[in-house]
Order: C-alpha cells, then sequence, then structure tokens
C-alpha cells in the first residue's frame, strides 16, 4: 500500500492490478484481479456493521433472488462459471451464495469482521470478493493455471494440471472461486488484510473499484 | 477453406486441391488450425444460451419446473479444450429447449384452466364442486374459485350452485427467523 495521497481512492488506498498468465487472458478476455490491503483487526463486527447487513435483508427479497441470475453482474459470474466447468447451481457465486443464505435465515447472519465487510460489498454490488493475510502474501497477486506437481499450502493434495487459481508470486493461494488455503486465510492474529476482487468479462472497473471500496472503508470505519 | 497464406504473408488459392480430397481431415495439409476462435465462439454461444435459461427460469419460476442444471465439467475451475466446450453448449442448448417446451406446455394447461373458469363461471351447476386455484391460472397470490351451493346442503338439493371467489393471503408480517434473531439479541 502506498501512503501517497494522490494514490488514495477517498481515505481507501487505490486498488493495486495484478496479473493473469497470458495464455489464460487471451482465453478470458476481461478477466483480472484487483485487490486493496487494509489495517484491520478480525472480530465481532460492530453495531453499525450490523445495523447494515439488517438493512440489506430487508432490502433483499426471494423475488430480487430468482431473478439474480438476469442480472448482468451475476450472469457475467455464471457465464464465467461455466466456461471453466463449474456447475453454478452447485459451485454458486459469491452473491447467489449469499442471497440463498439470506432466504434460508431469514436475514443476513452476521460473522465478524472482515466476512461482513466483504459480504456487504458483494451483495450491495455482487463482485466477487476474497479475503487473504496481506503479511503472507509474497509479491503481486495473480490468476493463473497450477503446474505440474503444485498444490495448495494445507496439503488437500496436488492439483491437478491446469486448475485455475488464485496465487501470489510464490505459490497458489487457493483454487479460483473456491476456498482459501488455510495458511492464507484470515486469523484472529491477522492485522493487515488484502481485499481481492475477481473481475470476469461483463463486470464493470466502476463496480470492481466500489466493491473494493465498500469492503475496506466497512473494515477501517470498524 | 479455400486458400491459405504464403510465406510472404499473401494469400494464395490452393492448387493442391486434391489434396483435400484425398483427405479427411486437414492433418498433413501444413495448414495451421486456430482452435482459440473456434473456443471464443463456442464460450459465447454459451453465454447466449446462459441468458436464455436465466431468462427461462425466472419466468417460469412459482408456474412450472423447468429443468435448468447443467452438470459441472470437473471438481476444480480449468480451462475447457474444445470439445468439453461443445459438450457444454449443446446440454445448454438442449435444456434452453427443453426449459422452452415445459413452459409452453405450462401455458397451455393455463389457457385451459381460465377457459375452465370462464366456463364454470357461466354455469356452476355444470362443475359440482371443482376448484381452480389462482396458481393454475399462472397468477400470484391466494385465492380460488370453487363450485358449491348456496345455503349448503338446502342450495345442493335445490340445484342453487355458484362458484365462490376466495381471495386474501396472510397478512404479511416479520419473518419468524429475524424475530428469534432479535429475541436472542435482546437476552444477550
Amino acid at each position: 500500500m502506498s501512503a501517497d495521497p494522490a494514490n488514495r481512492m477517498g481515505w481507501v488506498p487505490a486498488p493495486q492490478q495484478g496479473w493473469v498468465a497470458p495464455h489464460i487472458a487471451s482465453e478470458f478476455p476481461g478477466l483480472g484481479v484487483a485487490w486493496v490491503e487494509v489495517d484491520a483487526k478480525p472480530g465481532r463486527s460492530p453495531e453499525p456493521v450490523r445495523r447494515r447487513l439488517r438493512d440489506l435483508s430487508d432490502r433483499t427479497y426471494g423475488s430480487q433472488a430468482i431473478r439474480l441470475r438476469e442480472r448482468p453482474i451475476p450472469w457475467a459470474y455464471r457465464v464465467f462459471y461455466r466456461q471453466i466447468g463449474l456447475d453454478p447451481d452447485r459451485t454458486r457465486t459469491a452473491v447467489e451464495q449469499l442471497t440463498l443464505e439470506r432466504l434460508e435465515d431469514g436475514g443476513f447472519r452476521s460473522h465478524g469482521l472482515p466476512a461482513d465487510a466483504l459480504n456487504i460489498a458483494i451483495v450491495e454490488t455482487g463482485v466477487a470478493l476474497r479475503a487473504f493475510d496481506a503479511n503472507r502474501i509474497e509479491g503481486r497477486l495473480c490468476i493463473r493455471d497450477s503446474a505440474p506437481g503444485e498444490s495448495l499450502p494445507e496439503g488437500s493434495g496436488e492439483l491437478a494440471k491446469g486448475t485455475l487459481t488464485i496465487a501470489d508470486e510464490a505459490r497458489p493461494l487457493g483454487l479460483l472461486f473456491g476456498p482459501t488455503a488455510e495458511d492464507y486465510g484470515i486469523e484472529r492474529g491477522s492485522r493487515r488484510l488484502a481485499i481481492a476482487a475477481i473481475q470476469v468479462k461483463g463486470v464493470p472497473q466502476i463496480a470492481v473499484e466500489e466493491a473494493l471500496w465498500m469492503a475496506a472503508s466497512t473494515l477501517e470505519a470498524a | 477453406m479455400d486458400g491459405r497464406f504464403d510465406s510472404r504473408g499473401g494469400l494464395t488459392t490452393l492448387l493442391g486441391m486434391p489434396a483435400l480430397l484425398r483427405h479427411e481431415g486437414i492433418d498433413g495439409l501444413d495448414v495451421a488450425v486456430d482452435e482459440r476462435q473456434a473456443r471464443r465462439q463456442l464460450r459465447q454461444q454459451v453465454a447466449r444460451l446462459e441468458a436464455e435459461l436465466a431468462s427461462l427460469f425466472g419466468e417460469a419460476f412459482g408456474h412450472a419446473e423447468v429443468p435448468h442444471r447443467v452438470a459441472a465439467v470437473g471438481a476444480a475451475p480449468r480451462l475447457l479444450d474444445l470439445g468439453e466446450l461443445e459438450a457444454l453448449r449443446d446440454e445448454l442448448a438442449d435444456r434452453t429447449a427443453e426449459a422452452r417446451q415445459a413452459l409452453v406446455e405450462r401455458q397451455r394447461v393455463e389457457d385451459e384452466n381460465r377457459e375452465l373458469v370462464e366456463r364454470m363461471l357461466a354455469s356452476p351447476q355444470d362443475f359440482k364442486w371443482v376448484r381452480v386455484s389462482r396458481e393454475d391460472l399462472g397468477l400470484h397470490g391466494c385465492g380460488h374459485w370453487h363450485s358449491r351451493p348456496r345455503l349448503g346442503p338446502i342450495g345442493m338439493l335445490m340445484g342453487w350452485w355458484r362458484v365462490k371467489i376466495s381471495s386474501g393471503c396472510p397478512l404479511p408480517g416479520r419473518l419468524a427467523a429475524v424475530e428469534r434473531e432479535d429475541e436472542a439479541e435482546g437476552r444477550a
């Protein structure tokens, strides 16, 4: 993160752009990863964040959930899921998963920070976000396919060659749109977080920036 | 293919046309095939089909069950090859056609039910005890048309039949789960 005031989006750091492996970028124009780093302390969400979740619950209805997949950004993620071999009705997109949980639970449940900050931004914008422990990331984030013999850090077995991952410059941090490797996820002791947005074709840059700004500002204000 | 690029980058007509006739495929013809364009086309088709399927799903929800599931190609995300993309496109196309057919079928049933209600209203005595719900007509909300006798058994004996239109959904209130959460927070 730069301390340069000119490089800040309001009072939140401007997003940094990650890279996509060239052969993947040529297959999927529009695919990208951007992230911001913020200082934050994981734990129970303060009342304003919980109130915002309740407000979001009141604004989210079943009829919206049914029509969600027709809206441009959720549709763009569904299409991308199909194109990389996932079934979006089984491995749900982030916003669809949260909306489904909202309907099942009767409201957006608080899971503490940073999860609540990410969930608010995901529901408001539709953009897929994830959080990593920034102090454990080496270099820039990227989207690439796995190399032969590579595996995720928690040792859940070797990744099949060509598996799409989100990675730093040393190793994969998790599957693209899958769970984050335990070593890189947020723990109680994490103090600096990297909030990453995965952009696919059809998701405007302004939505990505808004999602990152929303998540980061919620965390910084907490 | 009616031409190929020569070493200077110019397009020339294939003089070796008989070679094409001798070969079933294009192997050995020294013609480079770029599958990337084909994969891009297939991905665009997948996107269009996904949009259509999503629209049909939304339109049908609450009216009819439409097939909309297409199984994942694998457990983990990866680049799909041409054959896998073709299979995915075909499955999506099949599912879209099935969904469209299911909707047409449902529309036919709803039209028939609409006609039935009109005939019930015209002569209730010909449709004794028949009950048609708003859902059967593809309408939202609660209620139904029910052909039943006036004054109970007396009307039944006298042949005084009418169509009673019921209405009224339960009044909207807060979800029970929200109330429980509020109570739990209050106790804490």
